[in-house]
This record gives structure tokens, sequence and C-alpha cells, in this order.
């Protein structure tokens, strides 16, 4: 695991005893929380911070999230980045729903990066996941949960978690409390008793007497009230707001033009910056001349940082001109003879060594196997995130204090950083969060770099600076998906069974606690070997999931055509009778015409990965195009992530998620060569076009009422195995490494 | 010395150095900030604007090659009176943008398409739309095309 970046940076900071650092699972990935500082436990207190910092005249808080003014206006603040995948809807859908809001009301805007704002449902959900106890955790007090939350500067938007952890265990709890205490009011000030009392947009009602109470005429004493801890929610028959496709209320600002992303921010006297760190991660910067910058108009300074030289100019164009005409030496920190070629052979030599550093599983494997075993071996490169805005935060130091404004997935993480690398108190270092242009798992708090670089610049800078990262710096200087290798060796029964399956990988992180085999099998083994190259490596979108749904959904095909099988009965074989995993595998089958011809040279290929709690089925059509390249035609998903918010959402999650595994599976890779990226843009980083994305997509939600699943990363893992399967039926070509590119050409 | 061009519609004397690509005049000088980088290659067509109608990929337009010339950036698409363009509500009816940072581009290169091809086909989608988007809001850009373009059946047929 990657440390956090400011580790060997941070100064010592004042009023604070000492940093210690919590580690907790998201999808898998240890994060790690930036710092503790002093904060009561008392949960009031940190409501009553909240309030301070949000409720304006005329304006009244509920539960720190919830805003009514006495105006009807109804403002949300959510404790996620919404980075596109349409959470913070939701989430104003949940809440707005056990409110009974009027939705032409209701704004959501970003929560402060204040510990008193720290996500307690999000804390309650992961504690809930890693012990699987729900209960336990439900009996754990709200201020000790709050607490939790705050030690870990919890404010993170990871782990499809926005809406199954603080839509259901916050969200949905506030509205439903504040919507009680609204009535409790009505029914004093109307003196009739509560039970006569409906609510209705923004409305308390009183039918008999034809009387009616607007919730802004109400906020200022209800607020005043304490809240139930665990009110009703509305049984979903009565939904009028979630479970609809409620259009996204960040939209309308994407198409004129107006939204603004860290990208865009400006203030007055604001110089822009631009960067490049050691290009072999690990590197120091050794020496550069400033000269051949400083002789470019509108270049005012060099900065040289430990490891990165930074030019700071009037605009952009300066600036990234002025880092072009230096010449820097840097060391490569002993990492010179890391390629891709040298971590698949140290990855070789891991397992043949055959010492796992982590081992799960269950059965007598090594019986199963046999003698005569099939054997596999995959290989996947390091992914890089390629968000669309590449990394820009501007900081600001003036009279003792710190702001920064950019977009990143945990703004009080941000801060926290922040703090430890300016040596700043807390209170002096303000983050203000901005729309994010994409992120899929790169603006996580553990690979935080440029955090690190915008605060330092800012320390020494009498005026605000934007460090833009140039396309280039944000191709070679990604938080990878890490590149990864498995073998795996199974054993088939005449009968068609698999007596024994062993999946051995090797990647820096044990995927154990996140990846799902749904599959019932009489002995199988998953062993884990760590191995940790000089790169970043991090979430990227869906986790492990893609690896490991390749390799398993890959072999399982492997293992089905070698037993003479149909692909989709071989899974069905060994699937529990009855299972949601059985149920939708089916539903794909059927929908795509798997098993009626295709047309000459196209294939079918079949996938299923659960993660995140949600299990998805896709079937692609595919064949392989005159340039050798495959081509996609047709992509049939079935969904169950058990209940659904707002349904065109989540479908633009699937069909972009689907996009972004394809994209993955053709094309992209990031290679090494002596320890530094080759690739430069995305002109040698390609991306899935819209004449490369399938024409058709079919995709159905099952809704099966198991407890909400995931939705913004699910949609990801099959497509790469289905493709990949799909090509092995139309041409008899097994890819096993990826990207595919022009593998299964004829 | 100034480089005179118009920018939705108003004339402006612009004061960048000549090398600087049209993207950052755009953003950094003007202050319209809609128009975005993403690449700085041409590569990826966030940057893409109307230069005397034809979509461009401002990132690498030096300034001094639009003098004279009239530029429309998503700021000038609008109407005079606030009215958001046909293509703009197509994408809102379609709820095409996630992160939405390539929408603007993709935006004035829908719009260029529909003005060259009046009701584009699938195929002069596919040739015309190469700008990228990282979320894959690529069939729903197709559905919003059809659609600003009187094509509903196609724009159901190509929907998802």
């Amino acid at each position: 695991m990657t440390d956090t970046p400011t580790a060997d940076s941070a100064a010592t900071p004042v009023k604070r005893k000492g940093v210690k650092r919590r580690a907790f699972l998201i999808g898998g990935v240890a994060i790690v929380g930036a710092g503790l500082f002093g904060i009561s436990i008392a949960d009031s207190n940190a409501a009553k911070d909240a309030k301070a910092r949000i409720a304006g005249k005329g304006e009244h808080v509920f539960a720190t999230w919830l805003k009514i003014g006495e105006d009807d206006s109804i403002t949300i603040y959510s404790p996620h980045t919404d980075i596109g995948q349409g959470s913070n809807t939701g989430l104003a859908q949940m809440l707005a729903e056990e409110l009974d809001a009027a939705w032409d009301q209701v704004r959501l805007v970003s929560a402060p990066a204040e510990p008193s704002f720290a996500n307690v449902g999000l804390g309650r959900g992961f504690l809930g996941e890693m012990t699987g106890q729900a209960a336990i955790v439900n009996g754990i007090p709200a201020s000790f949960l709050s607490f939790i939350a705050r030690q870990m500067n919890l404010q993170i938007t990871g782990g499809s978690t926005a809406l199954r952890f603080t839509g259901q265990q916050t969200f949905q709890k506030v509205g439903a409390a504040t919507r009680l205490a609204l009535i409790e009011t009505a029914a004093k000030r109307l003196n009739v008793p509560a039970a006569e009392l409906t609510t209705q947009d923004s409305t308390v009602i009183h039918a008999k007497s034809s009387r009616a109470l607007r919730y802004g005429e109400l906020a200022a004493e209800a607020a005043t009230l304490s809240l139930d801890n665990a009110p009703k929610l509305k049984d979903p028959a009565q939904y009028r707001l979630m479970r609809q496709s409620m259009q996204r209320l960040d939209i309308p600002a994407k198409v004129d033009g107006t939204a603004q992303y860290g990208m865009d921010f400006a203030v007055p006297d604001m110089r822009v910056a631009t960067i490049m760190a050691a290009p072999v991660r690990g590197g120091k910067l050794t020496s550069v001349d400033t000269a051949p910058a400083m002789a470019i108009k509108g270049v005012e300074k060099v900065i040289k940082l430990d490891d990165a030289v930074a030019v700071i100019a009037k605009g952009y164009w300066p600036a990234i001109s002025g880092l072009r005409a230096l010449s820097p030496s840097f060391s490569d920190g002993g990492n010179a003879g890391i390629s891709t070629a040298s971590i698949f052979t140290a990855h070789d030599a891991l397992i043949a060594k055959g010492k796992a550093d982590n081992e799960a599983g269950e059965g007598d494997v090594k019986a199963g196997l046999g003698a005569k075993p099939m054997k596999a071996k995959y290989q996947v490169p390091f992914l890089h995130h390629a968000m669309m805005e590449p990394f820009a935060l501007t900081a600001h130091f003036k009279d003792g204090k710190l702001n920064i404004w950019g977009g990143m997935q945990d703004p009080l993480a941000t801060k926290m950083a922040a703090v430890e690398v300016s040596g700043l108190d807390a209170d002096n270092v303000t983050f203000h969060p901005m729309i994010i242009g994409g992120s899929f798992g790169r603006r996580l708090p553990m690979y935080m770099e440029i955090v690190t670089q915008v605060t330092k610049l800012a320390m020494q800078l009498p005026y605000p600076v934007k460090l833009i990262w140039s396309r280039e710096e944000e191709v070679a200087q990604g938080a990878y998906r890490p590149q990864s290798s498995a073998v795996l060796t199974a054993s088939v029964t005449d009968k068609k069974r698999i007596a024994a399956y062993q999946n051995d990988y090797v990647q820096p992180e044990s995927a154990e606690d996140e990846t799902v085999f749904p599959y019932i099998l009489p002995a199988v083994s998953r062993r884990h070997f760590a191995h940790v190259s000089n790169q970043n490596t991090g979430a990227w979108r869906s986790v492990n999931s893609t690896q490991q749904g390749f390799y398993n959904e890959s072999f399982m095909d492997e293992l089905a055509h070698a037993a003479g099988e149909d692909p989709v009965v071989f899974r069905r074989n060994h699937l529990k009778a009855g299972s949601r995993h059985l149920r939708v595998l089916d539903e794909v089958a059927a929908r795509s015409g798997w098993g009626t011809p295709v047309p000459a040279g196209r294939g079918r290929g079949v996938a299923l990965v659960e993660s995140f709690k949600t299990i998805v089925a896709q079937v692609v059509e595919a064949s392989v195009g005159e340039d050798g390249m495959p081509k996609v035609h047709k992509v049939t998903t079935v969904v169950d992530a058990g209940s659904i918010v707002n349904p065109d959402a989540a479908m633009a999650q699937i069909e972009g998620g689907t996009i972004m595994g394809l994209s993955s599976a053709i094309g992209e890779a990031i290679t090494l060569d002596k320890g530094a990226v080759l690739q430069s843009n995305l002109s040698d980083y390609p991306l899935l076009t819209m004449a490369q994305s399938p024409l058709f997509q079919d995709i159905h939600f099952l809704n099966s009422g198991a407890p909400m699943g995931g939705i913004g990363e699910p949609g990801v893992p099959p497509a790469a195995p289905a493709l990949a399967n799909a090509l092995f039926a139309a041409t008899g070509k097994r890819v096993r490494n990826l990207p595919i590119k022009t593998q299964a050409k004829g | 010395m100034a480089i005179q061009t118009s920018i939705n519609g108003k004339a402006v004397a612009l004061s960048a150095e000549p090398d600087t690509p049209l993207l950052w005049v755009i953003r950094e000088e003007l202050g319209l900030t809609g128009t975005k980088f993403g690449c700085g290659v041409a590569a990826c067509g966030a940057c893409t604007v109307h230069v005397d109608g034809e979509p461009t990929r401002s990132c690498s337009v030096p300034v001094s090659d639009v003098a004279g010339k009239s530029i429309t950036t998503i700021e000038g698409l609008k109407s005079a009176d606030g009215t958001l363009h046909a293509v703009q509500k197509a994408w809102i009816a379609a709820q095409v943008p996630q992160c939405g940072y390539c929408q603007s581009g993709q935006i004035m290169a829908a719009v260029a398409l529909i003005e060259k091809t009046g009701r584009p086909s699938d195929a002069q989608i596919d040739e015309a739309m190469t700008n990228i988007c990282r979320c894959g809001t690529y069939p729903r850009i197709r559905k919003a095309i059809h659609a600003a373009t009187g094509q509903a059946a196609k724009a159901q047929e190509g929907a998802v």
C-alpha cells in the first residue's frame, strides 16, 4: 500500500499531539486517514459547529445535513462529491422523499470540508460491510459513529457507497425525522392531534379544517426540537421521488458552460503553475537551470521541490512553455531497472516459488486438481484513470490562512493533507470543494501529490496560485490500476463439473475482501502473491473486480469449452439453485438471444461478475474488424442492484461503465521502461471513441429487493471477459493478455 | 499588437502573445471557462469551438491564426434572450452529461455536424463525433443528436 504522500513532508503541526493513521477498507483498498486532531466525542458539538457554518438569517438547520429557509427553500448538504455518477441527485431524492419536500425547492450543495460534516452514515455502512453484522453496527451509538467518521476524516466518495450507505443510513432518516418535527410543530400551532396531519410538497396539511402550514413557517420552531433517532421510513409503495428518473440537478450547468470545475477557478492576482515530477517514480530533482524558463515572457518564477520542478507564470501557456524549456535532472531512486517485462517476470517467479501472502478458499484443492489439471496464465497492464479534467487546484496563503479550491474525492481528507503539509492549525486551512471533471478513483486521498505540491507552492508565494497538471504529467504520474498476473488451474470431471479451482494472482494488494466468486465448487483456492513496483497504484473504477472478473470469467469460459459445454449452461451448473446470480444469468441469456445464430464472423461471449453487492451479467456480440481490432456490435446487460433510486441515472452508469470496461479491454495500457511510463498523452493512451462503441446496448434491471448494491462501479468488470469470450467464439483465439488490440486477428 | 477577432458576436482586441493557443486566450484572457482544457494536443476535443463555423480544437490553434475570424464558444450558443440552443435542450432531455467536462466540446462538435448535414446518420455521427468522453456518454450523445434533428424514432432505436 502506498503511504499518503504527505508522510515525509509534513512539518510539525501546532496544537496536535502526534499524528495517528487510521486505515479502513474501501473496495479492498486501504485508505489512510490523514490524521487525528482534538475533537470532542459528543455529537451535539459537531452539530453545533455544523449549524454555525451554514445557517444564515431565516435559515434553520436539521441534523447537520438539511437546512430549511423561512422562504421554503430546502438546502441539502452532501458529504459526497458528485463525479458525474449522479449520486447527489439520488441523495437529494432520498432525503426529499422522506421529508415530503417540494422537489422544485430542493437544492443540493457540497458540505463544508470540516470534521463536523464527516460522514457518519458512510462509517456505519463500512463497519457493517466489514463485519458483515449490520445489527452490531446498529447497536453502536450515533455519537460514537460520528466520532469514528471524524477521526477518519471521512468524507470520501468511492466504493459505490453514496446511496446505499449515506443515503440509507443518514439521508432518509434525516428527512423522515425532520418531517416528524415539522408535524409536531404544526400540531401545536393548529392545536390538533399530530395524527390528523399529513404532509405534501413542503406543507403540513390539516384536511379536516382545511388548514395548511408551509415548512418555511414551521422551520424555526421545529429546529429547536430534538429529532427522532429512528424514525419510521416510508413504505416504497408511497414513493413519489425515489425510484423515479428525476432529472439530474447538475446537468443544466453542464450543457451551457457555466459549471465551474477546479480547472475554471480564478481569483484576482492569481498566477498559474505547472509542474513536472521525477519521470522515474521514486526519483528526486537533482539539478535544473532555471534560465531557459525565466527567458519566456510571462514566466515569473521557477520553484524546485524535492522531487519536482514547477514554473509559475501569468497563464498556463507561458507556464507550460517555460516548463518545456527546462532540462531538469532527476535521480531514478534505484528504479531504473523496472519495466513492464521485469514486473511480469517477477510475478512469474513469485507464483513459481509458491509462497502466498494471503490464502483463502475451501476444500481439498490439491486432491481435486489431480494429475492433469487445466492451467492458463492471464496478464493485465497498469491502467490510467484518464479523467477528462486534469488535476487543477488553486491555493492562497494569506494572513496565516490557507484556502484551497478544486475537486477531490474526499474534501475533508484533502483539507487534512494540506494541514499536515503546511504545518498550520486545522482552523486555518479551508478546502472549498468544486465540481469534478471525472475521477474514477484517481482523486482519492491516498495519492494526493497535487495537494502537497500546491500547498508547498502557495506557502512560499505572495499571491494565489492555480497548479494545473498537463495531460502529459497526468498520464505519467498516475495512480494506476495495478499491473497484475494470474495463473488459474482447474480440473473438470467427465460429468462436466469443476472438481477444484485455483486462482493464484500477483498484485500489490489482496483482492480477498472485495472479489466475489459466485460458483459453488467442491474445492477452491485463492492465493495472493504481493508484488510492488515503483508505481503508484490505486483504486481504478470497480477496483479489483476488473482484473479478477477478467481472470475468472475468461477461465470459466475456457473450462466450459474444454468440457464441451455451452458457457451459460456450464455456469448455471455451478450456481446455487434459486440464487440471484442464476436469475441474472438466465435473464441475460434470454434477452441476448443466447444460443440463436449470429451473423457470420461474429461470436457471443458471456460474463457474470458481482461487485459492490451488485450482480451484473453481460453478453457481448463481437467480431474482428478489418484492422484486426475487436468490433463490438451489441451488448446485453442485466443488473441486480437490489433496488434503484434513480433508474435513468443508474442506466447511465451501466452504459458508461460498460464503455469504460470495453475501452480498457480493447486498447488501454500503461507500460514502463527504465522505471518510467512510456505513454505521454491521450494520443498514445487510446480511449474508446463513439465509432468504436457498441451501437446497441440493452440494459435491464431486475430489482430483486435484496439490500441495495452500488451502481457507479459494477457496470465495468464484465465487459473485458465477455468481449474476450465473444472473440473466442468468433475466431477460436483465446485472449489472455489485455489489452486485446489485434490479438484476435485471423 | 492586439489581435482583432470576434467572440460570440462581440468584437474583441486580444493582447495575448501570438503563439498562445486560442484555448488559453478564451479561458484566461476572456474568462470564458466553458471551453475546457483536456489534453493540449487536439486528441480529446474538450476544447472544441467554432471558428467561422468550423469545429476547431482550440488548444492547438495559435491565436494569431484566428485574426479577423469569428469564434463561437459554448457560452455563445444560447440565443440573445437566454433560450438554450436546440442541441443543448436535447442534451438535457437525454440526460447526456455525467462528469460533464467534455460536454461543451461534444455539443460544439454536434452543432457543427448538424449545421453541415441537417440530419446526420449514425455513420456520419461516428465520423464526425471524435471527441473523447471517459464517462462513456456516447449512446446518449447519439440519441440527443438524433432527437435534436427530429429523428425521434432513430433516437429510440439507438437508445440503450
